[in-house]
């Protein structure tokens, strides 16, 4: 089977003008995502695991490789060359991603927050609101919680927020990072359910995880990161 | 998404120009003035597309020429050259061609500003409701009733208070004043609407507000939007695509949350290092 997504050869080196550095993240990484199945990224801190998801995501700009992903169509876009616009609809269609932090309006519920990527969409307020309440009573948000501002919410509270979020628009490709580090271990069970009801949608997965137990409870296959080397030709110096 | 807007080539230049204008000024000469004429090359060469619904950031220091390139889209300014089309439906409207009584048209009928200085964008010497009834009434809305129904919808959706729609918004707050003005920028329900600096100097919680009144209006209408400020709050909150302007030119244009979290640009990099 075609993978959903597949990284060719990615680099990403971050140059600092002012400090006159290069600051490599991660190396010629060679992987692939398929539809249904969960690839995890492992590696000790600093490897370029959080690096590897911000490039498919398009918030990096890699330096160097292809991500190839592959539309429901067949189509296939190099996410390296696509313009800003073409990202921006991936992102409302087809690639969620769940970040360790979750960026909010002040003034927004978090039933509002949750459903926004549906009616960004299209999906009529009513049947967001549905799909919405179904996801945090899934993920054991209180019902007192659902009409306030998260805020105020504790770390696990956000957290779950953020992942009910971006759950609820059935992304083709989703890429989670770290999505469980302040849960629970109930609410952490419940998170593994859905996400293995979600596989069974057919969506593809490119995690991280912070505790090895979910890797094997979740992983179809493994990828490891290795930091990459600060060989002197990445330290060169590069002013413009 | 369809394009509502394809600007090339924007340029404006204050003076009587020479030869070395262009080559002897931006970011890399570390000044907008010509050395050799004294000119301002208050913009050159700004390129960028907008799309139906979409809302675009334009950043950087105070005189980069960020209010320049909305004042010559809204036609408060000429630019010295470039293009600007605008597509109105099927129609595709090149803007810096039109005659002054068609780009009035336009600026009445599909664009929307919203000025930093409340001074600009109201008449102080009408209400509230009047200020709205002034941009209906060149609607061709003629009913005293329906356009007073009109402008209390209005004000109410911006949240004024309707018992002051009779009151000069001059003894207004600076936040209401901004709510004002905005709530006269969408009585047409405008397609693209300009914003320069709507929330500075205003207290954060204030700002915070009309931000979220910001965004839920462009979820509602699917309104476009440029939207100036050297806020770096502002553009993380507001715009899906940034650009990042310098002595008059762009320097660098991407996703935002690519220009705040992987700065490509010396200058960039500074600024957004500095707002952490
Ligand atoms: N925006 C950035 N600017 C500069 N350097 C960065 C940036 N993001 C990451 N890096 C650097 O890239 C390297 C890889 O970081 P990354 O966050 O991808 O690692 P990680 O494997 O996710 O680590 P952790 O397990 O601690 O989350 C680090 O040296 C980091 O300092
Ligand atoms: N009428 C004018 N005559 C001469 N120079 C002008 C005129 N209007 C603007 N300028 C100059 O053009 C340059 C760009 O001005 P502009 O108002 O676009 O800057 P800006 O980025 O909006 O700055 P700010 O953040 O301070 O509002 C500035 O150097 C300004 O002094
Ligand atoms: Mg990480
Ligand atoms: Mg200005
Ligand atoms: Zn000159």
């Amino acid at each position: 089977m075609e993978p959903r997504l597949r990284i060719e050869n990615l680099s990403k080196r971050f140059v600092l003008h002012e400090q006159a550095k290069t600051i490599p993240s991660c190396e010629d990484v060679n992987l692939s995502v398929y539809t249904g199945k969960l690839t995890a990224l492992v590696g000790p801190t600093g490897a370029g695991k959080s690096s590897v998801l911000k490039c498919v995501y398009r918030s990096y700009l890699p330096t160097a490789g292809r991500m190839l992903y592959r539309n429901d169509l067949g189509t296939v876009t190099d996410l390296a060359q696509a313009s800003d616009h073409e990202v921006l609809t991936l992102r409302r269609n087809d690639i969620g991603f769940v970040t360790q932090f979750l960026h909010c309006l002040p003034r927004k519920s978090a039933l509002d927050v949750t459903c926004e990527p549906l009616i960004a969409r299209g999906t009529s307020a009513h049947e967001a609101h549905e799909e919405g309440k179904r996801l945090l009573r899934c993920l054991k948000v209180p019902e007192r919680l659902w009409g306030v501002p998260p805020a105020t919410f504790s770390g696990g509270e956000k957290q779950r927020i953020n992942l009910a979020r971006g759950l609820i628009a059935r992304p083709r490709l989703l890429l989670l990072d770290e999505p469980t580090a302040s849960l629970d271990p109930g609410t952490t069970d419940n998170v593994i359910s859905l996400l293995q009801d979600i596989k069974q949608d057919g969506v593809a997965l490119l995690a991280i995880f912070h505790h090895p137990e979910l890797v094997s409870r979740l992983a179809d296959n493994v990828f490891e990161l290795t930091p990459p080397l600060t060989t002197p030709n990445l330290q060169e110096t590069t002013l413009s | 998404m369809k394009k509502i807007l394809e600007v090339r080539g924007l340029t404006k230049i204050y003076g009587s120009g020479c030869p070395r204008c262009i080559s002897a000024t931006g970011p890399a000469h570390d000044t907008n003035v010509c050395p050799h004429c004294g000119t301002v090359v208050a913009a050159h060469d700004v390129a960028f597309d907008l799309h139906e619904g979409e809302i675009l950031g334009i950043m950087g220091e105070s005189g980069s020429g960020k209010s320049t390139v909305v004042k010559t889209l809204f036609f408060d300014d000429k630019p010295s050259s470039g293009s600007a089309r605008f597509h109105d439906g099927e129609q595709v409207q090149e803007l810096f061609d039109l005659n002054p009584a068609e780009q009035r048209w336009l600026r009445n009928h599909k664009f929307g500003m919203v000025y930093q200085n409340p001074n600009l964008g109201l008449n102080f010497n009408v209400s509230a409701g009047g200020n709205i009834a002034e941009r209906l009434l060149m609607n061709d809305l003629r009913h005293y009733g329906d356009i007073r129904d009109r402008a209390r919808q209005l004000l109410a959706r911006t949240e004024v208070l309707s018992n002051r729609m009779d009151e000069s918004p001059k003894r207004f707050s600076g936040g209401m004043q901004q709510r004002v003005q905005i709530a006269k920028a969408l009585a047409t329900r405008p397609p693209l609407l300009f914003l320069d600096e709507v929330t500075t100097g205003l207290d954060l919680s204030v700002q915070a507000r009309i931000l979220d009144l910001i965004l839920e209006i462009q979820q509602e209408l699917n309104t476009a939007m440029i939207v100036v400020t050297h806020d770096l709050g502002v553009i993380r909150l507001l715009a899906g695509r940034t650009l990042v302007m310098k002595y008059g030119r762009v320097i660098e244009a991407g996703l935002t949350d690519q220009i705040l979290e992987d700065p490509q640009h010396a200058y960039t990099q500074r600024l957004v290092a500095s707002a952490l």
